[in-house]
């Protein structure tokens, strides 16, 4: 089946069986790999994606129920080639992450929560973040890149959608 | 972790996507898939055809009818969730739904989707039983209702016809002044799948004698169970703990919880005497707050 796609702001046409995942049309046919592929049954949040910016489970959607939404993936995050978006470069300066494969993930869904809550409290965020799986266990310095992210994005006075 | 090929269709009404459904015994309603798609990726579940209903028009909407709150099958989660009019008249279902899934899975998951799959331990469904919900489902170009009570018939197993979909759920809204709720759960990790769960929903008069109750377990056994004993004996002996416990657990006796890998039958009938109590008298303060 054909499918026009919306992702990071670019029209993609693909051609994929209807049994073919958001995640692996993303990461297969479109190479865009930060997407992770953790359970493939919607439990560690590996490889959450925006639509029209509120994080979901691209393990959980098929290719072919994806079109007509805006689509973000972490490769849409940054603000410029070999730049860090204010929340990625928080998880750097806190050591936010370890083996970093839940990572992509964690940022989107910290973003998503910072596009509807600038200031939200440590409680917030643990909720937020909740159906993403760390199994590194670095949850502490997680919740401080991005309790760190938005005091920067509050000082910077910058628009609420573009963390 | 690959689902198994299926064809895929979107009709465009809902007679349509019943006439779809008539026509192929393996074909499934998808709405926002974050039941069914776990299945299918385990292979527990193969439909020939999803029938993807998400978009059809005029399926997702929260409505005032004064006695009743009525929801559209596609509404997602997390906007019934956040919706003003639920919060107001229908407490009981605002604080079932936090426990429901993770935000993220909210965000695609449907009201409908969590009724039609009708997983035993699933909190819209319990919410739906213990408030008495109606079910409004379309067959052959007519809608039709059936009784929560009678829909839910075993785990993830419904009364609904091959042919028919599900388009609304009707929660009756209590009208007296003074309503507590409370929702209590057990589980091995936020957002996971219940062991038990209990929901309460009390109506006071102003010298706190209980005008009406509901109370429901969920995830014990086969189907949420409504405790029209408990509720009985609630109205006629008031409030005190003891008379309550003792209620509750005359009521779990009568029943064989399942048991499995995670939490035994007899772990199961003793956490839901527990947790029936504490959101019986959780709903009853809450109630008596609201003078």
């Amino acid at each position: 089946m054909k499918v026009e796609l919306d992702i990071n702001r670019q029209k993609h046409t693909v051609d994929v069986e209807p049994r073919v995942s958001l995640l692996d049309c993303l990461r297969e046919r479109l190479l865009l790999t930060g997407a992770h592929a953790g359970c493939e049954h919607g439990v560690c949040g590996a490889c959450t994606v925006l639509i029209d910016g509120t994080a979901v489970r691209s393990c959980l959607m098929f290719a072919v129920q994806a079109d007509g939404y805006a689509i973000t993936t972490i490769e849409g995050i940054s603000p410029g080639p070999g730049e860090l978006s204010i929340l990625q470069d928080a998880f750097c300066e806190t050591h936010g992450m370890q083996c970093g494969y839940c990572t992509p993930a964690m940022v989107l869904a910290a973003h998503a929560l910072l596009s509807r809550n600038p200031q939200p409290t440590r409680e917030e965020i643990v909720d937020a973040i909740s159906g993403n799986i760390c199994r590194c266990t670095g949850y502490a310095q997680i919740v401080e890149a991005i309790a760190l992210a938005a005091e920067r994005m509050r000082g910077q006075n910058i628009k609420a959608d573009q963390p | 972790m690959k689902p198994a090929a299926f064809e895929y269709s979107r009709p465009a009404d809902i007679d349509e996507a019943c006439a779809m459904l008539a026509a192929d015994d393996g074909a499934r309603v998808i709405a926002g898939g974050q039941t069914l798609v776990p299945l299918m990726a385990m292979r527990l579940a193969r439909p020939t055809r999803l029938i993807d209903i998400a978009r059809i028009p005029g399926l997702a909407y929260v409505r005032d009818e004064g006695a009743v709150i009525a929801i559209g099958a596609t509404t997602k989660q997390h906007v019934v969730e956040n919706d003003p009019l639920v919060r107001a008249k229908l407490p009981l279902l605002a604080k079932a739904l936090p426990y429901v899934g993770h935000d993220a899975t909210r965000a695609r998951g449907t009201i409908g989707g969590s009724l039609a799959n009708g997983d035993h331990a699933a909190e819209i469904v319990l919410v739906a039983v213990t408030l008495g919900a109606t079910l409004v489902f379309r067959e052959g170009g007519a809608n039709r209702e059936i009784a929560a009570s009678d829909f839910f018939l075993g785990p993830m197993v419904t009364a609904l016809p091959q042919g028919a979909c599900l388009i609304e759920v009707r929660f009756p809204v209590w009208s007296e002044p003074r309503v507590g709720v409370a929702f209590h759960e057990v589980n091995a990790r936020q957002s996971d799948f219940a062991f038990v769960s209990a929901a309460a929903q009390i109506a006071v008069d102003p010298n706190g004698t209980i005008m009406r109750a509901a109370v429901g377990i969920g995830a014990v056994a086969a189907t949420p169970l409504r405790l029209d004993n408990v509720i009985e004996e609630l109205l006629s002996d008031g409030k005190r703990e003891p008379a309550i416990r003792e209620s509750l657990q005359r009521a779990l006796a009568e029943i064989e919880p399942m048991g499995d890998l995670h939490a035994t039958a007899d772990y199961r009938r003793r956490v839901a005497v527990t947790l029936g109590v504490r959101a019986i008298g959780d709903a009853y303060r809450a109630a008596m707050k609201r003078a």
